[in-house]
């Protein structure tokens, strides 16, 4: 006697704690089994492109804030960067180091959110995310200081940065710096050899290095497939040209090289910022610019290394105060091409944690 | 750091491989007629001198008059990029052949243009809307795009 089933389609999300935001799996699943994926979203669209068509482009930066959540400080470069290429300002050193110092200390806390998340879409309650988010906390700190925002923060401005950092500002990074290395050893240490951890994600939904090239990935998921390409270095915006650091290249391309991924990313911003912090020089942080920033007729876009992917915004001025059209390309979206590639013939468990891997966010992906 | 290839260079470089197929180029970029798009990609992908592994972006801007769309390309290998655009004329029934056979990171981009830009591709394989809901009017990205009125009144007039 055989056993029938027959396929059945179940929704995860949007509003469910293992989807990163507002974000809708439908899955056909064959009893456990993963046999179709469709990834729905756009449930938290805001239209900041059309929005941006009606500010001027100092406005915009506070948009870019509200894309990716979690990474705001690199969204703001890549928009001034884009801008800047329009009309040809070039910020003075000061702020081009303060923007890099900012950005590191961001991509820091946006691996340390995914790989919390991650841990927590392993069923790892709580706690590895808790130890993520309380460092997380004292990063946050001094984005503060910086610009008085947390999580919001528009501190890069076109032509610089938008102050000095304070007095308090470098004690703080100096304790943070001297203390992080025991801390991402301290999670490895729980983390990475442990045996429920490696047999859950080595091996699992696995993309090779051309697929995801061809798929358009870009990040810390193409670096995991074994694909060294890293706009820092292959096209070094700000001050990246004068720090050393290494791209960490993972061999399977599998959910444990992603975390993996993260993880030795994290060492290396540290060291871009122990760098920057021995290099950076009194001075301006912000080129003189006209009050209303008005660039030429023309087109600009500066892919930057964010720390999900390539960002860029695609700016087309008319001449105007405000942007003709603006549009961002979303690493988050993009990295989602080849999601059901990676889930079909997997389990339901394996679904959440893949997603997880790819590190998404919805903020970004629905703009 | 990144080459660069200007578009007059990308125009003589595609120029010379596909009689007819560019129209017009300036120092950012190469427009292509609509018919060439997709031979013109896969010569830019497959060539070992060109290598345009990745496609960086994909995007259509409203120029009233008519829409460009816009894609970024990006080899790894050589560390160039370039950009590469196709100018549809007109406002209705606007379709392109779909790029998803070279490159399929464009399966997500092209259908977010579809929806936000009203551009259809024809051979992309699931397109329908992507960031607004099924059965939305419009495609709100275009310049004369007006949001239809509430189909409700607030207590006390707004």
């Amino acid at each position: 006697m055989t056993m029938h089933t027959q396929p059945v389609i179940v929704n995860i999300g949007p509003h469910h704690p293992s989807t990163h935001g507002v974000f809708r799996m439908r899955l056909t699943m064959d009893g456990e089994n993963i046999l179709d994926v469709e990834p729905v979203i756009g449930y938290l669209h805001r239209g900041s492109e059309k929005l941006a068509e009606e500010r001027h482009y100092t406005q915009v930066i506070t948009l870019t804030d509200r894309m990716d959540y979690v990474a705001s400080m690199t969204n703001n470069q890549a928009y001034v960067l884009s801008c800047e290429q329009l009309t040809g300002i070039t910020p003075p050193d000061r702020g081009l180091y303060l923007r890099v110092i900012a950005a590191e200390l961001q991509r820091v806390v946006s691996h340390l959110v995914a790989t919390g998340f991650f841990l927590q879409d392993l069923g790892a309650f709580a706690t590895p995310l808790m130890y993520a988010m309380r460092e997380r906390e004292r990063v946050l700190d001094l984005f503060e200081m910086l610009c008085g925002a947390r999580i919001t923060v528009s501190y890069m401005r076109i032509g610089g940065v938008f102050q000095d950092a304070p007095g308090e500002f470098w004690p703080a990074l100096r304790r943070i710096l001297d203390d992080f290395p025991s801390f991402i050893d301290e999670l490895e240490d729980l983390i990475s050899d442990n045996e429920i951890v490696r047999s859950r994600t080595q091996g699992v939904a696995v993309i090779s290095g051309a697929d995801a090239v061809n798929a358009s990935i870009t990040g810390p998921v193409l670096r995991a497939s074994g694909v060294s390409w890293d706009l820092r270095k292959a096209a070094p915006y700000d001050v990246y040209d004068r720090v050393s650091f290494e791209v960490p290249l993972g061999e399977h391309g599998d959910n444990y090289d992603r975390y993996m991924i993260r993880i030795r990313e994290i060492r290396e911003s540290l060291k871009i910022v122990e760098q920057c912090v021995a290099q950076i020089e009194p001075g301006p942080v912000r080129a003189t610019t006209a009050m209303l920033f008005r660039p030429p007729a023309g087109e600009s876009y500066v892919p930057i290394e964010a720390p999900k992917g390539e960002l860029g915004f695609y700016l087309v001025s008319d001449g105007s105060i405000a942007p003709y059209r603006m549009h961002v390309r979303a690493p988050s979206l993009i990295n989602l091409t080849l999601l059901k590639q990676m889930l079909v013939g997997w389990k339901l468990a394996d679904a959440i944690v893949s997603f997880g891997s790819i590190d998404v966010n919805m903020g970004e992906v629905d703009r | 750091m990144t080459t660069v290839v200007s578009g007059s260079d990308l125009a003589i470089l595609v120029g010379n491989r596909l009689l007819h197929s560019v129209t017009l180029s300036d120092v950012g970029a190469a427009w292509v007629t609509p018919e060439a798009l997709v031979d013109v990609c896969r010569f830019l992908h497959d060539d070992p001198d060109q290598a345009f592994e990745l496609l960086s972006s994909v995007t259509a801007v409203d120029y009233v008059e008519f829409f460009d769309v816009v894609y970024h390309l990006t080899s790894i290998s050589r560390n160039a990029s370039a950009v590469l655009k196709v100018r549809l004329y007109g406002r209705e029934a606007l379709s392109l052949a779909s790029v998803t056979s070279v490159w399929s990171g464009a399966e997500l981009q092209e259908r977010e243009i579809f929806d936000l830009l009203g551009v259809s591709f024809d051979g992309h394989p699931n397109l329908k809307r992507l960031l607004t809901w099924e059965g939305f009017q419009g495609h709100p990205l275009r310049r004369d795009y007006l949001e239809p009125p509430l189909p409700y009144t607030w207590p006390h007039g707004g």
